[in-house]
């Protein structure tokens, strides 16, 4: 396999590995930031939690598994942007960490202070993650100040900037309404119909962030210079995606609804990664400067070691996690009895 | 303070901290596997409520570890990008299996056993436990791989055109005998964690006598057979690990001892009184020839003196301070070891004591305190193994003053150090509180989530 092919194919695989999480852990954080509005009394809490509470953990391993991916394909991308993101990822480490002990221990004491405690520290972490990795996605779409030596010379502020805060709102109010679809999939009773009325109040949050989004990325990003003003198909089914999914909200069809928002995030991302490809870090300063597939990747022996473990591995990895949202498939009541607490 | 210094310190902590977790997970992971498989067997209802009491310890316990995990993952890139770029090449590769191979497994399969009992078959339950216990040991594999290549690279060339290191040899990498004497150490570590733990949970229920004396009185039993095993294992990998230091890191075996000048054979000393940072002893009890015995399993052999070492190194690496902040090589030493030997005698003890009935023991309401012992071991060791690797990241190839991010600034590193201590110490805090409140409340307890019943307000049950 020659280098380059190499090089593309592992791009190709983080850009997966990142769609993959943001699909699986989309929900998982939607789900998460409705938490304490949705449920009103403890076991109407519990209930919610327990729709993604056997998986969340290991969703949030392709958040890892990107981020060891990265490391290992393309070490000048992953000390670039982690050393240059700095404080907006310890804010996200945060953000994972108090919403992680939180789904483990807010059970463990009857107390309704600490489990209120623990509740609200599930729907904050969510959403600051869910905020920060959006606003960082858009700004590797959108590039960075990065100089000559593959250094990062902004700070967290810059991060901040219209399109990187337009893309954090977007992945907000778009993971929110796929955690709202997946709870009308899994919950059942008053509950379904109240997660019901959330979905159509978000729904319009949602179209409107996300075509913000797709409007700025003409303004803000090289894709008109590059690509040109026709998008290509993808963008555009992304739209109609989230369109569509409104559509089946309408019609209490929740399953293809939860279709519809789960395309619509998998072609955001792969918009993202088309406009990024072949660069992994865009320099605002220089395009000479960029970080590429070609000039952050490892060599060839370690890309092609890594490529034949992804082969054997990730076929398995996806076969168990697969069977466990089958095990798993029963709608959830909020009936004392059958809750696993 | 500059990024340096605060870099240095977050990590030492966030690794610290980490490994405070980590052990009790790796060994407790074995122990409720193997009581959930006696379950299975005999359909011995004791059994199955020992397998969800330690079960529980084992969960929030686990919790903690694995979002602790994250920030390590993190920090290399974080705060240590020049040491990613160094060595992202073969240092990534086995990172990026650990979170393939195991967090996956580990993560996947302890939702299904937390969540899965009733729901799935119990013999996919029971194998679920199973795959939990493998897929953390797993974890722990890939990363002491990864550790064992700072501490002994193999498989590599420097790239003279970009600089870098570059895996020549996957091989080479995953067959790096200080890797897997690392693990070796490690497992059997985790082990006797978890065997203290058990025995000092039990022997507080024991010296009680509460309702289920017959579960802790077995458990007490498994866990001391347990610990005199994994403890001496534990010695006999520390012991061959001396031999390897002795070879790959002469400088880190010198500063264990405190040993300046080269000797042969050399002696131990048992204690040093006076400047272990400068350049003199004032008093030492020294054992002879048995520094000897641990750097090369005989007692003759020449080990060599830091000065020695040092100017060795200056002449092959240029000018510079090449030794260890050696109060912390050799007391963490002292420490990690006095705690193993006195581990190995009190399994030893405690085995030897349940011939008879050792609830009626007098020495039993103290046992509880035997559950700081690993904690103090596993610490030690790990400070050891990192602070006596000093100035290297990467034993001979790269230095950690080399290593560290350029672009950090020391607002950044106060923010992230001070919200980590705080984060940190808030998770302390709640777990303890919990491991505490789970462990005496026993057996009944831990059939349920919460101690008590549901609470009223938020909100009240249906």
């Amino acid at each position: 396999m020659s280098y380059e092919f190499l090089q593309t194919l592992w791009f190709i695989l983080i850009a997966v590995l990142w769609i993959g999480f943001y699909f699986l852990e989309g929900f998982d954080f939607g789900v998460g930031m409705l938490l304490t509005f949705l449920g009103k009394k403890d076991n109407e809490r519990r209930a919610i939690i327990n729709t993604v509470g056997p998986t969340w953990d290991g969703n949030e391993v392709w958040l890892l598994t990107a981020g060891g991916a990265t490391f290992a394909a393309f070490p000048q991308w992953y000390a670039t942007m982690f050393s240059g993101f700095y404080l907006a990822l310890f804010l996200l480490l945060v953000a994972l960490i108090i919403r992680g002990i939180a789904f483990e221990y807010r059970s463990k004491d009857a107390s309704p202070k600490w489990r209120n405690t623990f509740d609200w520290m599930i729907a904050i972490g969510s959403f600051l993650a869910a905020l920060l990795l959006g606003v960082a996605f858009a700004n590797l779409a959108e590039g960075v100040p990065i100089n000559d030596k593959m250094m990062y010379t902004g700070n967290l502020f810059t991060l901040l900037n219209p399109y990187g805060l337009m893309g954090g709102l977007a992945t907000v109010s778009v993971l929110l309404l796929h955690g709202a679809n997946f709870l009308a999939l899994k919950l059942d009773g008053e509950l379904r119909e109240r997660v019901r009325d959330w979905s159509k109040k978000i729904y319009w949050v949602a179209v409107i962030l996300l075509v913000v989004l797709m409007i700025g990325t003409f303004f803000f990003t090289d894709m008109v210079s590059r690509l040109g003003y026709n998008p290509g198909i993808i963008p555009v089914a992304s739209v109609i995606c989230l369109l569509l999914s409104g559509f089946f909200i309408n019609r209490k069809m929740e399953g293809w609804a939860f279709v519809m928002t789960s395309l619509n995030i998998v072609f955001t991302q792969i918009t993202f990664f088309t406009i990024m490809f072949p660069r992994v870090m865009i320099s605002s300063l220089n395009p000479a400067w960029s970080l590429t597939i070609y000039n952050a990747s490892s060599s060839q022996y370690t890309l092609t070691v890594m490529s034949i473990i992804a082969l054997i591995f990730v076929p398995i990895v996806l076969a168990y996690q697969a069977w466990t949202y089958y095990m798993f498939a029963k709608r959830i009541s909020t009936k004392k009895d059958s809750l696993v607490y | 303070m500059d990024p340096i210094t605060l870099s240095r310190w977050q990590f030492g902590l966030t690794t610290v901290y980490h490994f405070l977790f980590v052990p009790l997970t790796l060994g407790m992971g074995w122990f409720v596997a193997f009581m959930q498989t006696r379950y299975y067997q005999t359909k011995d209802e004791t059994f199955l409520k020992m397998a969800k009491f330690w079960g529980k310890l084992f969960l929030i316990n686990f919790a903690i570890g694995v979002v602790t995990g994250i920030v390590q993952e993190f920090q290399f890139g974080m705060n240590w990008s020049e040491y990613s770029r160094f060595v992202g090449d073969i240092f990534g590769a086995p990172l990026a299996i650990e979170a393939l191979l195991a967090f996956f497994m580990e993560s996947t399969f302890l939702g299904i056993w937390i969540f899965g009992e009733g729901r799935v078959p119990e013999k996919v339950h029971l194998a679920s436990i199973w795959l939990v216990a493998i897929g953390s040991n797993l974890s722990a594999l890939w990363i002491l791989l990864a550790n064992g290549w700072m501490q002994h690279p193999v498989g590599y060339v420097l790239n003279e055109v970009t600089g870098r290191a570059q895996m020549v040899d996957f091989f080479a990498l995953i067959t790096n005998p200080k890797g897997w004497i690392f693990f070796w150490h490690t497992i059997a570590a985790g082990l006797a964690t978890a065997s203290f733990l058990i025995l000092g949970v039990s022997a507080y229920h024991l010296v009680r006598k509460t309702k289920y004396t017959d579960l802790f009185k077995r458990s007490f039993q498994i866990a001391a057979i347990v610990g005199l095993v994994s403890s001496t294992l534990v010695f006999l990998g520390g012991h061959t690990q001396g031999q390897y230091i002795y070879e790959t890191q002469p400088m880190k075996m010198a500063s264990i001892e405190a040993l300046w000048d080269t000797e042969q054979p050399a002696s131990f000393s048992i204690l040093t009184i006076g400047d272990l940072s400068g350049k003199k002893e004032v008093w030492s009890l020294r054992l002879p020839a048995f520094t000897s015995f641990l750097a090369c399993n005989n007692f003759n052999c020449e080990v060599r003196g830091v000065n020695d070492i040092q100017a060795e190194y200056e002449q092959k690496y240029g000018p510079g301070d090449y030794i260890p902040l050696m109060v912390f090589t050799y007391w963490s030493f002292r420490f990690m070891m006095t705690v193993g030997f006195i581990m190995i005698l009190l399994s030893a003890f405690f085995l030897w004591a349940l011939r008879s009935d050792i609830t009626k023991a007098k020495w039993m309401k103290w046992v509880p305190w035997v559950i700081v012992l690993p904690y103090i071991g596993n610490t030690g060791g790990w400070i050891l193994t990192e602070m006596g690797r000093q100035p290297w990241i990467v034993q001979g190839l790269l230095k950690v003053q080399d290593a560290v991010s350029p672009n950090l600034t020391t607002v950044d590193l106060l923010i992230s150090l001070i919200g980590y201590v705080v984060v940190y110490g808030a998770l302390a805090v709640a777990d303890f509180y919990l491991m505490r409140k789970y462990a005496l409340a026993g057996p009944d307890a831990a059939l349920r989530e919460s101690v008590d019943v549901a609470p009223a307000s938020v909100g009240a049950q249906d």
